[in-house]
């Protein structure tokens, strides 16, 4: 069988060091890669599981961390009818090994040099990706006008919620707005419903923002066409869809 | 005869350079409706048969990949050229 | 570098066995979709059905022509390649051999053609016989575009990717032309009994 010959997207081995629940439904993983050449905020790795009898499943899976950390993070939502997420959230544990290749993706991508003001979207398990870049933008030092407009269903089904809320409250040119969808507690201030027009013309940043939108297709695709309404220069809007073919 | 012909191993170097760029940043031709657009920005379908890239605008099939235990195969005639 | 690795506790979907089941496929109880394009939507007075190429005469069916024509109601296991099977899947629509009265041709295969470009080929007496329809609905209700509606192909005796959804013709030839899949190294054939999934089994 042919092996891609790419060096960078050969199958290697990363080994889970640390496990740790970000919501109910949903397992952070931080893997230690040796060799490693780090990864550009926003790129991707495929995992694949090998069962005993040769059976393999493959799934790809955004990276959270940000390229300065040493350890590479993914976020995995635990999907009841899946195939691998329930492998990666129930049953994988720390010293295990995880077969993975990557980092994959040049274009769902952002690097500090590459300025703002950013707009980012998330639904659920989508803040992954614009987590690596929310990261990266404070780790160097970046002071871009950054605005993330966050969708969940509920506060504690918010990943990444309370480091969140730390990076806005120390940080004056990053804000984050969450929408939690199904439930709120009581003294919710924030929205309460899907994303809508309405909501992105309050939240966006003034000018000319380049936006990246990553969550499930039906909200990406509605996110996007929705800023194209609101006179987003179509190509300053990147997208990552999390499609159903995950679990 | 063609003095000037070779064998395609001559050109090892030379497709050695090209098929290691980066996919998704790489501009892909829809051979169909002429429209470019960075491989990223196309709309993937991803199933455990194969994966059909297709133009954001006409949904023609530009790139088709299956991987199964005879190998990977790449279908680009979808794609009238790709600029890296 | 994984040769012989394994993923510590890692089982895969399971597997079973039962006689209906052919080697290497796992029941299930829903109805997976499988999409390789968007689903297109052609109106029903869009929508036409033809068989063309390699016969004395082409023939072309309205959607209203095509729901005069005698129905069956079939009910079948089903298999994919991806592994899963349904059994007992309830389909109506029409048999291939009605489609084909009259028909003179010396063809021996048939491309089945789709909305969404999506091809499959196919012997012509793996459609003929009674072993092959053009289903219009399942489960007693229209076929839902997400299955294939407003009509797909249903060979069950093959790998369901032979069952092409949105099927919108059927063109007969002398000569075999590899389909959609069948020109990515999946099995020209694909008997689910004999495990043909790639080229070669």
């Amino acid at each position: 069988m042919a092996e891609i010959r790419h060096p960078r997207l050969a199958w290697q081995f990363g080994e889970v060091v640390e496990t740790h629940p970000a919501t109910p439904r949903a397992k952070s993983l931080l893997l230690d890669v040796p060799g490693w050449e780090g990864h550009k905020a926003g790129q991707h790795v495929d995992i694949r599981l090998t069962a005993e009898d040769g059976y393999q499943a493959q799934r790809s899976y955004s990276i959270a961390s940000a390229p300065e950390d040493n350890r590479v993070e993914l976020v995995v939502e635990r999907l009841d009818d899946g195939e691998v997420s329930p492998y990666l959230t129930d049953e994988l544990r720390p010293g295990d090994k995880l077969e993975l290749r990557g980092p994959i993706g040049g274009w769902f991508a952002w690097e500090a040099k590459d300025g703002g003001p950013l707009f980012f979207v998330a639904g659920g398990s989508g803040i992954a990706p614009l987590m690596a870049m929310i990261r990266h933008r404070a780790a160097a030092g970046s002071d871009v006008s950054c605005h993330l407009l966050y969708s969940s269903r509920s506060r504690e089904e918010t990943i990444f919620a309370e480091e969140l809320d730390q990076l806005a409250a120390s940080d004056g040119s990053l804000q984050v707005f969450h929408t939690l969808t199904r439930s709120q507690p009581p003294d919710w201030t924030g929205y309460a419903r899907r994303i809508d027009r309405v909501m992105l013309a309050e939240v966006s940043p003034e000018e000319n923002p380049l936006a990246f939108v990553c969550g499930p297709t039906p909200l990406v695709e509605s996110v996007a066409t929705e800023l194209v309404g609101l006179g987003h220069d179509a190509r300053r809007i990147k997208t990552e869809r999390f499609g159903p073919t995950g679990g | 005869m063609d003095e000037r012909r070779l064998d395609g191993n001559a050109v090892g170097g030379l497709l050695g350079e090209v098929f290691t760029f980066e996919v998704t940043m790489a501009e892909a031709a829809c051979d169909r409706c002429g429209t470019v657009a960075h491989v990223g920005e196309t709309m993937a379908y991803v199933t455990e048969i194969g994966t059909v890239v297709r133009c954001a605008r006409c949904d023609n099939a530009l790139i088709r990949i299956a991987q199964n235990p005879r190998g990977y195969f790449l279908d680009l005639r979808g794609v009238s050229y790709l600029r890296f | 570098m994984s040769e012989g690795f394994v993923s510590r506790g890692f089982r895969g979907r399971r597997r079973q066995t039962d006689d209906r089941l052919p080697p290497g496929q796992y029941l299930v109880e829903g109805f997976p979709v499988l999409s390789a394009g968007p689903t297109p939507r052609t109106p029903l007075d869009e929508w036409d059905f033809s068989i063309s190429g390699e016969v004395d005469e082409p023939k072309r069916w309205t959607w209203e022509d095509f729901q005069a024509l005698p129905s069956e109601e079939i009910t079948r296991d089903i298999h994919c390649v991806t592994k899963w099977s349904k059994l007992g899947t309830a389909w109506e629509g029409v048999s291939i051999d009605t489609l084909l009265e009259g028909v003179e041709t010396a063809a021996e295969h048939v491309l089945a053609f789709c909305d969404g470009g999506y091809t499959t080929n196919l012997p012509l007496e793996d459609v003929t016989g009674g072993r092959a329809w053009i289903a219009y609905a399942h489960d007693g209700k229209p076929l839902e575009p997400e299955h294939g509606g407003p009509a797909r192909l249903l060979v069950p005796h093959l790998y369901f990717w032979k069952s092409a959804k949105w099927v919108r013709g059927l063109q007969l030839t002398t000569y075999d032309i590899p389909g959609f899949w069948e020109s990515l190294g999946y099995h020209n054939y694909g008997d689910p009994w004999r495990e043909q999934r790639y080229w070669g089994d």
